[in-house]
């Protein structure tokens, strides 16, 4: 057994970037994000990789696009007022499907708010921050432990469905210490993208039979294709025709929502006779569960249910939820942003309760135990 | 090569013909790059061509070569992580005056400042010509745009000035009209190891042009042929000949530490220590 070291949720980020083979990284520090450009830093020339700090949160994300375009492991990290600059090249990456993982390590907003305190209040940012309609994968960890294998995992998603992963963690978890064995080399999957065979006839954006995505060759090896944020044919060249418009947008949001069961993962906790459900998710997680373990002491039949990944949805699970439970409480660290997502799914069957605040006080057990009092009697 | 073969051998032929109005010279500056390329004998895969957003920008997708297409001013920063990710790429961007000195100046001014190893070609026609005519920080002050129907109010950039203060180590100006030299300049600056910048002066005949009443496009390349000086020349002329004159010419070439190369010097150092 290999042992635990103590480490904060930002540095178990960048380890996990690194197992899940990150070799480049560019971004602008920002509060509470700093320590993981400031880790990329120190370990990625260490491991033949590259850092580069920019001259802003745009360059941070279009350097680290143009490294993945080219056939490298990327990597960005902001918060705040950087994650709100960063939006339009999300959107350039989601519409020429680069795989990329963006953490945004969520403070209090809006504008600089509160910088060194955490929220969760960028939920709806990270699905439609961006113009125009497009879709995306984001996830969330709650430990430290977690942050190390869901980036891990997030690199995996960002090159199996070649898209822009959103890594939402917030100050909480970003600067928790906790404990973390570190996985052994090959100990946890890791994806590459899929590239086509030397010589092999290529067109850039048609995806093969029986394959997710369009291959995508490193630059050098003579596939020499064109990349555009325009709407564009298979031939990577844009075009204005509403048929290929129609028929790209469909096939991208296809990609994500037809593997949804793939994507989406999730914990539950005290389920199996729960009249009660907390959908929560991050940070927040880890004050509802002890007001859960309080609770079923005192013989209230509540449990949890942890969205890992945010978007997309679980929207089968929340809705067999809805089926199955008397109340839904959703909790998490803003003014009721997921609530909408659970809302929509829910459709009224069960009245959906929020407990939440973005003011920089992480909610406690005892608010949430006794929001659950409140409403089952 | 004639034009036939380069058009055959750099061109994706499937694209043509562009979209460029009729008299508009960016197919000229193109083409000199293109020249500039096969005299240097770079070879296609291992060159990557990175544009941003505008009529020059959409150069890349007439290019057989590895090409990004990018967002509107970021250009530079796309092909910053190109070329710190593959070193062994040349790395060459295309960008207008609006992409490269008002929305991405901040990425000029670093790029330049890094020395990173990119050239960087500015195809200024002194507006934004894709969006119909606005001005653009290269507009002279007076001249007319959509957006400054009275005349425009500010002071234009010299961007030849704007690189060179800012750290490129190889800087040049050429123009549409004068291709023997500006086919020099690209394959200096592609050829020079740091950051290189290249303006070529443009003409727009569509929305410069006809709002500015400067004549047909023939008579705009006139102008280029009879205002433009090389600066060596343009030195040893009296003072009133130099009235109403604009030089080209290349400015700057100086050999600095380059961005790329330090960095690699550093995983090299830290793999030394390692095996120490
Ligand atoms: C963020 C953003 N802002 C504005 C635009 C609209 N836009 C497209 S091209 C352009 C200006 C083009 O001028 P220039 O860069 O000089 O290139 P030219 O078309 O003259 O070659 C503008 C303002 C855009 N595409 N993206
Ligand atoms: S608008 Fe001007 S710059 Fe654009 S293609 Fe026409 S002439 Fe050329």
């Amino acid at each position: 057994m290999s042992k635990a070291v103590l480490m904060q949720g930002n540095w178990a980020c960048v380890e996990g970037a690194l197992y899940a083979g990150m070799r480049f990284y560019s971004g602008y520090p920002i509060t509470p994000s700093t320590e993981i450009a400031e880790l990329s830093a120190q370990k990625l020339p260490l491991y033949g990789g590259k850092f580069i700090q920019m001259e802003d949160e745009i360059s941070g994300i279009a350097a680290a696009i143009g490294a993945s375009i080219s056939g490298t492991k990327s990597m960005t990290a902001t918060s705040g007022p950087g994650f709100s600059l960063k939006q339009e090249n999300i959107g350039y990456a989601a519409m020429t499907e680069v795989p990329l993982v963006i953490v945004n390590v969520m403070r209090v907003g809006p504008s600089t708010g509160l910088p060194t305190a955490s929220s969760q209040a960028d939920i709806m940012q990270a699905r439609f921050g961006s113009h125009g309609d497009y879709p995306i994968i984001a996830v969330s960890p709650n430990s430290v432990t977690e942050t190390f294998t869901l980036t891990v995992r997030a690199f995996n998603l960002a090159e199996k469905y070649r898209t822009p992963v959103m890594f939402l963690t917030d100050e909480t978890i970003g600067h928790a210490r906790e404990p973390i064995v570190l996985p052994k080399p090959g100990e946890l999957p890791i994806y590459d993208r899929v590239q086509p065979a030397d010589g092999e006839e290529y067109m850039p954006f048609r995806v093969e039979p029986g394959e997710i995505v369009p291959r995508m060759p490193a630059y050098g090896r003579g596939f020499r294709y064109n990349m555009s944020g325009l709407f564009h044919t298979e031939t990577g060249f844009p075009s204005n025709s509403p048929e290929n418009a129609q028929a790209q947008i469909d096939r991208m949001f296809a990609k994500i929502y037809d593997n949804v069961d793939d994507i989406v993962t999730y914990e539950e906790f005290e389920l199996d006779d729960a009249e009660l459900v907390f959908v929560t998710y991050g940070s927040t997680s880890r004050s509802v569960i002890p007001a859960i373990k309080s609770l079923r002491k005192q013989g209230y039949k509540v449990g949890m249910f942890r969205a890992i990944t945010l978007w997309p949805s679980p929207a089968k699970q929340i809705e067999a939820l809805a089926e199955r439970v008397k109340h839904i409480v959703v909790a998490e660290m803003n003014r009721g942003q997921y609530l909408q997502e659970v809302a929509r799914l829910v459709k009224g069957k069960v009245p959906v309760t929020h407990i939440g605040r973005a003011n920089s006080e992480i909610l406690l057990p005892s608010e949430i135990e006794a929001l659950a009092k409140e409403v089952l009697s | 090569m004639r034009s036939s073969q380069l058009v055959e051998k750099y061109f994706r032929t499937k694209n043509l013909p562009h979209i460029w109005c009729p008299g508009c010279s960016l197919g000229i500056a193109t083409r000199s790059l293109v020249v500039a390329i096969d005299e240097l004998g770079l070879d296609k895969n291992k060159t990557v061509i990175v544009s941003g957003i505008g009529c020059s920008s959409r150069a890349v997708g007439y290019l057989d070569f590895n090409t990004i297409h990018t967002t509107h001013g970021r250009a530079l920063a796309f092909a910053t992580g190109v070329k710190l990710a593959n070193p062994e790429l040349h790395v060459i961007v295309i960008s207008g005056d609006g992409d490269a000195s008002a929305i991405g100046g901040n990425h000029l001014i670093h790029a330049a400042r890094r020395n990173i190893d990119l050239t960087l070609l500015i195809f200024n026609n002194n507006i934004y010509g894709m969006t119909g005519g606005q001005f653009s920080p290269t507009t002279p002050h007076a001249a007319l745009g959509t957006t400054a129907p009275f005349g425009v109010v500010e002071q234009p950039f010299d961007l030849v000035k704007l690189a060179e203060g800012a750290g490129a180590t190889y800087v040049a100006r050429g123009t549409a009209f004068h291709v023997n030299p500006l086919v020099k300049y690209y394959k200096n600056a592609i050829e020079h190891k740091g950051f290189s910048m290249v303006e070529t002066i443009c003409i727009c005949p569509t929305y410069y042009g006809r709002q500015n009443k400067s004549g047909t496009a023939v008579q705009m390349m006139h102008w280029l042929k009879d205002s433009f000086v090389l600066n060596t020349a343009y030195d040893k002329m009296p003072e009133e000949k130099r009235q109403g004159k604009h030089v080209y010419g290349e400015f700057v070439k100086k050999d600095l530490p380059e961005y790329v190369e330090e960095y690699v010097g550093i995983i090299e150092r830290l793999k030394g220590e390692e095996d120490a």
